[in-house]
């Protein structure tokens, strides 16, 4: 058993390398026991590269990496027999049905016939799938087919469940579903590790998370830390004519701490966003749309590295 | 202190890793087993009811059939019996090696628990040599009904039919893994297995084809099972040292390509 206080997951310098390309470049991170860890970026950040070296399938090209105290390059095996997966695309035998995906994937594990019986009824429940456990994969919608993958990386009962991008390309109300289930087993104690480029999925899931880009982390902190360092409480965003935005940045600049300029809107980063807005209109400005929100990680992405989170 | 039973079952060691990944395999099987079972042992029964009763009967009454020696259906029954597994290996280790890499992504589920590279191939090569023993043994049964098995030494044909296959199954499964897209498979079954199973000894005695063509039969695995299958079956023509030749030649090409597709799966499923 790891001491107490020694990381789960521990990387220090840690690389990786497809020939000429640095998909992760020499990145320092530590996971703590309990905790919910993330890694936020745009797609090619490194994200994905990393959470498979992790997951001890992809050797890394470089630095330290230690994963419930074991090396992945030696213990790999041992390694993955307490790790749950949910890859970014899904691996469901979709001619199996739900349960038998569950007792199959159960029996790699080594898992006794019984025993997973007897997990699966329980996890099943937990995704909200029991009803469905002798149809088909097939059929089931995008959202019931991720809570099953789910499930399915929930049978050996993992120390550390990684999830790649885990809810990548479902709707609005699938995905709420899932952070929901997410939510549970973090409350449960489960440590988690995801990779995301949805601000609001790393938000509400994340203690504690690093900001990607380019194969490097530019950032690292709390959701909270990090708007506090790298925005300002509100933003003020204001629309123009398409090519008006440059023009104009310069006319509401001193009314901003920052402003940044993107192709269809100008941000203005502010403590009082109605105060900047009221400044805006004194000016006889007249914005075709205007609106005062919260900083979200979105523009401590856009701050860290000039771009936008999703493109 | 007294342990339940459940729990004494729980402790009991794991399967071998390689066994649980042929589970895998064997447990899917179970969704078709009824159409395919039916397949397996109807096909053979076709077969030879068409080259018995059709093409022999004409083949014996012409001057041909008489140099041949024995009936026509009792020659091609051991080279068919080997060009099937040929066959089966070939359909077995193509589409469903992409599709574990990439349309269902078998492997890497399995990947993603304790199974290692080795475990996965291991035991998708095992399901695949069950698939050639089990289209073996329904032809060799078909073979026996058809009264074609004229020697005592006629049932090492179905050992060396299935060792036909694993020479087939191992380079196709590693050449299967090697490509990006499965494009390159129909050019394999094009100018690969059906060149073979024309010109392999199946249909007529090798001694037919040009002699500047035979050597190219003779490196072929197929004609080394062709061979080896009928020489057992008929009792004729096949000697201790040219089984032994067969039995080696074909063990050579299930070994190298055993070790080429352990190459060729890591360097597709560890990037």
């Amino acid at each position: 058993m790891l001491p107490t206080d020694e990381p789960y997951i521990h990387a220090r310098g840690l690389t990786k390398r497809f020939g000429g390309f640095t998909a992760v470049d020499g990145i320092d991170f530590d996971v703590a026991r309990g905790e919910a860890f993330g890694f936020l970026g745009p797609n090619g950040a490194g994200k994905s590269s990393t959470m498979r070296m992790i997951g001890c399938v992809s050797p890394s090209s470089g630095g330290t990496l230690r994963v419930l105290g074991m090396d992945p390059v030696t213990d790999g095996p041992r390694i993955r027999a307490r790790l749950g997966v949910v890859p970014q695309e899904d691996s469901l035998d979709l001619e199996l049905t739900v349960a038998e995906n569950l007792y199959i994937y159960g029996r790699y594990f080594g898992l006794h016939r019984g025993l997973i019986r007897e997990r699966a009824a329980e996890l099943l429940e937990f995704v909200q799938l029991a009803e469905r456990a002798e149809d088909k994969v097939e059929p089931l919608s995008g959202g019931m087919k991720r809570r099953l993958t789910i499930a399915r990386s929930l049978i050996n009962e993992p120390d550390v469940l990684l999830l790649d991008e885990p809810t990548t390309g479902l709707d609005p109300q699938a995905r709420h579903a899932l952070w929901d289930r997410l939510f549970r087993l973090k409350q449960q104690g489960v440590t988690l590790v995801l990779t995301t480029h949805y601000m609001d999925e790393a938000e509400q899931l994340c203690d504690r998370l690093v900001v990607m880009d380019r194969g490097a982390i530019v950032a690292e902190g709390s959701p909270r830390q990090l708007i506090e360092r790298f925005a300002t409480r509100e933003v003020l965003e204001l629309r123009f004519g398409v090519d008006d935005h440059e023009h104009m940045a310069g006319k509401v600049e001193s009314l901003a701490d920052r402003v940044e300029v993107l192709p269809d809107r100008l941000l203005l980063y502010t403590d009082h966003g109605d105060d900047a807005l009221a400044g805006v209109h004194a000016r006889g400005l007249a914005p075709a749309s205007a609106l005062v929100r919260r900083a979200t990680l979105e523009d401590v992405f856009l701050r860290l590295t000039g771009r936008t989170l999703v493109d | 202190m007294a342990a339940t039973t459940a729990t004494v079952r729980r402790a009991r060691r794991a399967p071998p890793a390689v066994l649980r990944s042929f589970a895998y395999w064997l447990y899917q099987y179970k969704r078709t087993w009824r159409g395919s079972v039916v397949s397996t042992l109807l096909n053979p029964l076709i077969f030879l009811t068409a080259m018995g009763l059709g093409l022999g009967t004409l083949v014996n009454s012409s001057a041909g059939g008489q140099r041949l020696g024995v009936g026509y259906l009792a020659f091609i029954a051991p080279g068919v019996l080997a060009a099937t597994a040929m066959q089966t290996a070939a359909g077995e280790a193509t589409y469903p090696v992409m599709a574990s890499i990439k349309w269902v992504r078998t492997y890497h589920a399995m990947l993603a628990t304790p199974l290692g590279v080795r475990d996965v191939l291991v035991g998708h090569l095992a399901w695949m040599t069950t698939r050639v023993a089990m289209g073996s043994v329904a032809f060799f049964l078909g073979m026996a009904l058809f009264g074609t098995l004229q020697s005592g030494w006629a049932i090492l044909a179905l050992p060396a039919a299935i060792l036909t296959g694993v020479a087939f199954v191992t380079p196709i499964a590693a050449f299967a893994a090697a490509q990006e897209s499965e494009s390159h498979y129909a050019s394999l079954f094009r100018f690969g297995i059906m060149p073979m199973f024309l010109f392999s000894g199946v249909f007529f005695p090798l001694a037919q084809v040009p002699g500047l063509l035979r050597p190219l039969a003779y490196v072929t695995p197929l004609w080394h099972g062709v061979d080896l299958c009928r020489g057992l079956t008929l009792g004729v023509g096949l000697t201790p040292a040219g089984a032994a030749l067969h039995v080696g030649y074909l063990a050579l090409w299930a070994a190298v390509g055993f070790w080429v597709a352990t190459v060729t799966f890591r360097g597709r499923l560890v990037r």
